[in-house]
């Protein structure tokens, strides 16, 4: 089994026309992904909505004194609005998976296991 | 009874040829690590060249398994301290069972042209690893630098083991896209070699090589026509790849090739393989194939059925749409007797406006030959000059020229 981060990129003017209907709407959906997911054999590890890239801060740790911006760290047209971390058996079934979330744009990332005696990625 | 240091060079170049793919395979078996298996695999070729003035054995393909498996079980013994740094391939468990699997080249074929790779990464990474290409010959066969080539491949490798891009088969529901991908990979390795840019007009060995993955498929997946769609659409186009260039290293058009000069035994089996891949369905390549067919059992150019060769354009631009192809049609058109010119001069100019074909050297030639027929010299010329300016290869730069020229030595128009 494998671990993949799914980032969901949305266009941020949803937030300020969503009716309560369709928030609602919206959630079922996500319950109808988290479904599939189970029925698919794999699981959801983890997830998240996550609030407009307006209210993000930004740190920035260099050389001197952190430096802390308004923003995201990204500017993108499309916005990350949410988060799952799944378990699954491959890329392919990691991208099948993705074919069913709920989001226009799907980033898959696989995530490096840091348990016990694991090493950098090459 | 020892043989010559260069017959034992060629043979293990042939064997290269011919097995890498099975060799490479089975040290992944046994590593499920691609670099690892491929130093494996280089090794076994370097243990042949040593071994074998003794002697080819009687079964190559098995001496190299045999001693690419042993190479990488001691591998493998030695760097199990050493800490991994990259994750294994991921096999599917019933795959893994079983112990004859003369189908793994076809899962590697597979991993390489995965749709999680860049097109460009999925060829480099397909001549390296099922062709068994060095990253220098991967490069001059794809006219990049040896660095772009060796991070195209190295940073596909590291994503197909990160990833966790899977080392198999598709479904049967996934095939059908899957395999279209690996055959587009395929047809541009053809294709680079074919229409090389820079001097020389071809690179055979890419273009053999293409040939060769094709017959790859074709072996592996006898039951899907496409493959052989794709085979039969290469081997008749490489018959007539001896009358492209006249003796001086001149471009020859199809429409001015000496037809004795093509490869008969070539064009036999090309069509063979079509008609083949043709009577079980009209995928992208059954089309193709159909019309490199109709070229290829042509009597003359003016006696090529041009109305079927434009109904077989017409069929690939309801499945596969695309300016080219819309490009194509509409030359094929103006060759059917009687075609009203005036008529493929508006396709062809509406086909300007598309920003797939603004750098596409094929589209104001195509205008140019009209324009000569229609009997307007002066913007023919123009259209040349457009050709001349976008074209890569030298020898289409020099029968575009000697086009251009003979509208200029013609009478000058009324």
């Amino acid at each position: 089994m494998a671990q993949y981060m799914f980032l969901l990129f949305d266009n941020e003017d949803w937030y300020d026309q969503v009716t309560p209907e369709e928030w609602q709407r919206q959630m079922e959906l996500h319950g109808e992904f988290t479904a599939a997911v189970v029925a698919a054999g794999a699981s959801v590890l983890g997830g998240e909505a996550l609030d407009r890239s307006s209210t993000a801060s930004t740190v920035r740790q260099g050389d001197g004194e952190p430096l802390v911006t308004d923003g995201p760290f990204i500017e993108t047209k499309e916005g990350l609005g949410g988060f799952y971390i799944i378990e699954c058996k491959d890329l392919d079934q990691a991208l099948a998976l993705a074919k069913l979330c709920p989001s226009p744009n799907i980033e898959v990332r696989p995530v490096i296991p840091t348990g016990d005696g694991t090493s950098a990625p090459a | 009874m020892g043989s010559s240091a260069r017959e034992v060079a060629s043979w293990v170049e042939g064997a290269h040829r011919e097995y890498w793919a099975t060799v490479l395979t089975a040290a992944v078996r046994v590593t499920r690590d691609l670099d690892l298996a491929e130093d494996c695999a280089q090794d076994a070729f370097v243990r042949a060249l040593r071994a074998w003035p003794d002697g080819v054995p009687e079964n190559p393909a098995g001496w190299l398994v045999t001693v690419v498996r042993r190479l990488a079980l001691d591998r493998l013994r030695r760097e199990t301290t050493l800490r991994r740094k990259l994750p294994l391939l991921i096999e599917d468990p019933v795959a893994a069972e079983d112990d004859e699997r003369p189908t793994d080249p076809l899962r590697l074929v597979f991993t390489c042209c995965h749709p999680a790779l860049a097109r460009d990464s999925q060829v480099a990474l397909t001549l390296r690893l099922i062709c068994g290409l060095t990253t220098r010959e991967v490069a001059a066969g794809l006219l990049i630098s040896e660095a772009t080539a060796a991070a195209r491949i190295t940073r596909a490798k590291k994503k197909i083991a990160a990833a966790g891009i899977p080392y198999r088969i598709p479904t049967d529901e996934e095939l059908p896209a899957r395999l279209d991908a690996v055959l587009t990979v395929v047809h541009l390795v053809y294709t680079a070699g074919h229409v090389a840019a820079g001097p020389e007009l071809t690179r055979t060995d890419l273009t053999g090589r293409a040939i060769g993955l094709a017959r790859l498929l074709v072996r592996l997946m006898p039951a899907e026509p496409e493959p052989q769609a794709l085979l039969g659409l290469l081997l008749m186009t490489q018959a007539r790849g001896n009358a492209r260039v006249s003796q001086d290293g001149e471009l020859v058009l199809l429409a001015d090739q000496d037809r004795s000069r093509w490869d008969a035994r070539m064009i036999a089996e090309g069509v063979s393989r079509a008609t083949a891949a043709l009577q079980q369905g009209h995928g992208r390549f059954a089309l193709q194939a159909a019309i490199a067919g109709l070229h290829v059992t042509a009597p003359s150019w003016e006696r090529t059925d041009w109305t079927q060769v434009v109904r077989m354009y017409d069929a690939m631009l309801v499945g596969w749409p695309s300016p080219i192809v819309e490009l194509n049609r509409a030359a094929a058109h103006s060759l059917v007797p009687g075609a009203d010119l005036t008529a493929v001069l508006r396709e062809l100019d509406a086909l300007g406006n598309q920003s797939a074909l603004k750098s596409y050297a094929y589209l104001p030639a195509a205008r140019a030959d009209v324009l000569a027929r229609l009997g307007r010299p002066d913007e023919a010329v123009r259209a040349y000059d457009e050709a001349i300016a976008l074209t890569v290869n030298e020898a289409e730069r020099r029968f575009l020229h000697r086009r251009r020229a003979s509208l200029l030595s013609a009478a000058p128009s009324a």
